[in-house]
């Protein structure tokens, strides 16, 4: 008997320890040693750096955006509209073609198909675009419609999604933030991304950062600046030239150009893009004022220089999501390297060199949920939360041993190891600590005492019906296990509900309460039974226990 | 100690009492919902922005809402939260505003500029040191060397100035101070901030009289898509609940403790109707959680149904039902007293931004406990004597599965 009650405390102190151990030992950061800690203040700092905090506890940003995929599948119909032009011409298909969106669908018409022509357009559609159909359009023969197939537009939308979760995280590792989480959001065809950025509570700037497209393109300037979109259709008698385009400039907000837009007929096909960018500092220009240097890959580089010596002394346009930001003369054939000057700020030029330097967005994004806790607010929830923590297990505690006694005691036991594990068990899962979480605690400590009633309650039955006491343990004990799962069973499928279908302060309510039940069952049933053996040792033979 | 020694209270036969109460507080709180207050959305359902502001000195709303008034914010809604001495309000703009804009946070910005242009943007130059991240404040100091540690090094300049900033910005995010400190001089109390520091932030940064506490913003679609699944996870849980009851016991006593939850649901949304309480996120989450709990009440009293009826075969149910209930009373009582005792403590001294879901509980339990009580086995008792017995008059047999060959 002894040395059964002996191996169970063994067991329970070396958890114990585990926990408590597990709490204090592990260093702040990587550069310091696990070990006991040498003084207090050690103390509590490690104990503060196991246990993560949520957002609502530290302080930061919570956006949910979405990724407006179908802008990738614009960019795919355009591209094939270009192609599909070149191939018509090649084929000697006299056939106009338009781009429609229609509803949610975008397509290409495509109309004055001569009916000679027609089985050479389907050979077409079918060797050159094998991602697209080609189908009749009701009502006119000569006509048919080109969209793509459904799974090649999923294809492209979850492709878009993915690389701007990638552009996005790119980003933010940029600015530094600590620990930020990018995931996911809501069901597959929303296109919802989160993003957590704890310890930001400024987030204009980095909302800025992560939503610009930043589409980087030079062209060769035609002709400009006009002052207007009229003026410079009207210099061309109403019409572009061919493969040209028409792009305003930046709004000038200060100096001569205040207000208005200066427009500038353009190439429109582009020297160079984005995707030819190796590297983007910012670096002050010749006269010291604020500006982005650029460096070419080896494409890049070798396209670059063939424009810009075969158009030495036209301007060169700089474009950043279509607006014009400066158009220099060419001095010199330029072959690997650029700059981009404007009137920016210092701060303007570092997150342009950043956003150019993570890559462009495939999509636009819009913000659809944004949260922001102050510091000081995360301060003062954590302490209303240990607060009420400690009153509600002292008022519990105290009720226990008012009204069990003895027993009591041991349920005090088996409540405060419990809490402890919770909370071990939270820094070892590096779960996160939210104020419902907190919430989770003061309920664990609730319920799982309701544990210890039952036990207890059945305890007085069985004695009451005259068994002897350690009968009447064991019997309590054998009783109410089945009672103690179906009410832990009940609660923790609640929080897993909870889990599925909650965000995060939520979802840390739920695991807390989980993790504290689950300890629960281990300390309300397994400790509370070693205590109570070990008291019926070392009572005298007939003497009641106090209960 | 003991509360109820051996209590022989006839719970069936008092049943229309209880029946009747609980009647009168479903239709208080149906009538409350449906036609005098309604359900009041918090902003995750309802959508729009929210902006919650600590001032100094108690702030002059009237000036606040006069000047929302005068840039076309004239719906927004100002209210004072938490206790008075904390100086706090919410403003707020619903969804209409919040949608209308381009951008999600165009309200968030207006509003924080109308504060700034209220209560001053200080002198030129000089930046807000209660709304100031630990960053600038360390560059400041980094550029001002009021501890001439640049002799030290750059590296040594940047940690240390980094660290006594967030030193000194922690101190004034802690409480007493939650964010808002009225002078300088109570910067002192930071360890690392000597004269020289004090002096140093005083050419650098002014105490505006407001700091932003806490911003939500939530577009139309979000608000939308948490409604939907704020109900699919009710019934959700609703649903566990009664499969995981008929899996235990029996269909007939699933349906009763169901039907005895969603009383409880009904009842706590009613009240909170009543009291002008929001419903937010966390209020659900209160809501399913109770969804759980109340079953455990309802467990112990099935259960112990079960085991009399193993035990006694010749009782009448009515009988037998109030004979468990009496003996579980005690269990019941204390198991959720308990529980009511640590929610309590968290209703009492958990602060604002945990209110709702405190009071959810709260209101949950005591009814819980009471529905569990008495009203699930008035329920259980009709439709056994309705739909249980068959043609032969007999009970139905429970079936029961096992655990574990514990004998119950």
């Amino acid at each position: 008997m002894e040395i059964k009650i002996r191996n169970r405390v063994i067991i329970i102190a070396a958890v114990m320890l585990l926990c408590v151990l597990g709490m204090i030992c592990y260093p702040a950061n990587e550069q310091e040693t696990v070990g006991f800690p040498r003084n207090f203040q050690r103390l509590k700092e490690n104990v503060r750096n196991r246990i993560r905090l949520g957002l609502d506890l530290k302080g930061g940003t919570h956006l949910v955006l979405q990724v407006q995929v179908e802008d990738a599948i614009n960019v795919t119909v355009d591209l094939a509209q270009e192609r599909l032009r070149d191939e018509l011409g090649a084929k000697g298909i006299p056939a106009s073609i338009e781009k429609k969106t229609e509803e949610k669908r975008t397509y290409l018409l495509i109309t004055g198909i001569p009916q000679d022509k027609s089985g050479d357009m389907q050979t077409l559609a079918t060797e050159q675009f094998p991602d697209w159909v080609l189908a009749r359009r009701a009502g006119d023969p000569l006509a048919r419609e080109l969209s793509l197939k459904a799974t090649a537009a999923a294809a492209i939308r979850t492709q878009a999604l993915e690389q701007s979760k990638n552009t996005i995280r790119n980003r933010i590792d940029q600015l530094g933030v600590i620990e930020p989480t990018i995931a996911e959001y809501g069901g597959q065809s929303d296109y919802e991304v989160v993003v957590q950025l704890p310890g930001v509570d400024d987030p204009s700037r980095v909302k800025d950062i992560i939503q610009s497209t930043a589409m980087l393109t030079l062209k060769i300037v035609q002709d400009g600046p006009y002052s207007s979109r009229e003026a410079a259709l009207a210099a061309h008698g109403g019409i572009l030239p061919p493969d040209t385009e028409l792009l305003p400039g930046r709004k000038e907000t200060s100096g001569e150009g205040q207000g208005g837009e200066a427009w500038y007929l353009l190439n429109r096909i582009a020297a160079v893009t984005g995707r030819d960018l190796r590297d983007a500092q910012p670096r002050p220009d010749e006269n010291g004022r604020p500006s982005v240097n650029f460096n070419l890959t080896r494409d890049g580089a070798v396209r670059f220089g063939r424009v810009t010596g075969q158009n030495v002394g036209k301007q060169l346009a700089i474009i950043l999501d279509n607006r014009v930001v400066s158009a220099p003369v060419i001095q010199s054939q330029i072959s690997d390297s650029g700059r981009i000057t404007g009137s920016f700020t210092p701060q303007q030029t570092a997150d342009l060199a950043l956003v150019l330097r993570s890559g462009a967005l495939p999509a636009s994004i819009k913000y659809l949920e944004e949260r922001t806790v102050g510091p000081s607010l995360g301060a003062d929830s954590i302490r209303h939360g240990v607060v009420a923590s400690i009153v509600g297990l002292l008022a519990v505690m105290g009720f226990m041993l008012v009204y069990y006694r003895g027993s009591g005691v041991n349920a005090n036991l088996a409540l405060i190891l419990n809490v402890i594990i919770l909370i071990a068990a939270l820094a070892y899962f590096g779960a996160v600590l939210t104020l419902p979480g907190i919430a989770g605690v003061i309920l664990t400590v609730g319920m799982g005492v309701d544990s210890n009633v039952l036990i207890f309650e059945r305890i007085r039955e069985e004695l009451r019906m005259g068994k002897t006491v350690g009968a009447a343990v064991a019997g309590g004990f054998e009783r109410a296990f089945v009672t103690i799962i179906d009410t832990h069973v009940t609660t923790i499928v609640s929080a897993l509900i909870l889990f599925t279908f909650g965000t995060g302060p939520i979802r840390g309510f739920a695991v807390t309460l989980t993790i504290g039940l689950l300890a629960n069952l281990f300390t309300s049933v397994f400790v509370s039974r070693v205590i109570f053996d070990y008291v019926l040792t070392k009572r005298e033979k007939g003497e009641a226990i106090s209960i | 100690m003991e509360f109820f020694h051996e209590p022989n209270i006839d719970w069936m036969g008092k049943k229309w009492y209880f029946i009747g109460l609980s009647l009168i507080l479903l239709v208080v709180g149906l009538v409350s919902i449906a036609a005098h207050r309604g359900l009041i959305y918090g902003i995750d359902f309802r959508g729009g922005t929210l902006v919650y502001v600590k001032f100094s000195k108690p702030p002059n709303l009237d000036a606040i809402r006069a000047e929302l008034k005068r840039v076309n914010l004239g719906e927004a809604t100002i209210q004072r939260y938490g206790p008075a001495v904390d100086n706090e309000v919410i403003i707020g703009l619903d969804l209409g505003t919040t949608a209308s804009a381009d951008a999600l946070d165009a309200g968030k910005r207006a509003i924080v500029g109308v504060l700034a242009g209220l209560y001053g943007v200080g002198p030129s130059g000089k930046v807000d040191f209660n709304n100031a991240s630990p960053q600038t404040v360390a560059e400041h100091l980094v550029v001002g060397d009021p501890l001439r540690l640049a002799s030290k090094g750059t590296d040594e300049a940047l940690t240390g100035y980094r660290e006594l900033a967030e030193a000194l910005v922690n101190f004034r995010n802690s409480p007493p101070h939650s964010g808002l400190i009225a002078d300088l001089q109570e910067l002192r109390a930071v360890s690392g901030a000597t004269p020289a520091v004090l002096e140093a932030l005083g050419k650098d940064f002014y105490l505006s009289p407001y700091a932003v506490r806490n911003t939500e913003i939530v577009g139309p679609k979000v608000g939308g898509d948490l409604r939907k699944q704020a109900l699919y996870v009710t019934l959700a849980g609703l649903a566990a609940m009664l499969f995981y009851i008929w899996f235990r016991f029996e269909l007939i006593y699933g349906v009763a403790a169901v039907i005895a939850i969603f009383h409880d649901v009904l009842i706590t949304l009613g009240i909170f109707s009543l009291l002008n309480k929001e419903i937010s996120l966390t209020v659900i989450a209160a809501l399913l959680t109770l969804v759980g709990y109340s079953m455990n009440d309802t467990i112990v009293v099935f259960d112990r149904i079960r085991e009399n009826l193993k035990l006694t075969k010749r009782e009448n149910f009515r009988d037998l039902v109030n004979r468990s209930i009496n003996q579980t009373l005690s269990r019941t009582i204390l198991t959720s007293g308990l529980t009511f005792l640590a929610v309590l403590s968290l209703y009492l001294f958990g602060g604002e931004v945990i209110h709702g879901f405190a009071l959810a509980l709260v209101i949950g339990i005591i009814i819980g406990t009471y529905s569990s009580i008495a009203i699930a086995s008035p329920i259980l008792v009709f439709f056994y004597q309705r739909v249980g017995q068959n043609r032969m008059g007999e009970k139905p047999r429970v079936y029961e599965r096992e655990t574990a060959g514990l004998r119950r």
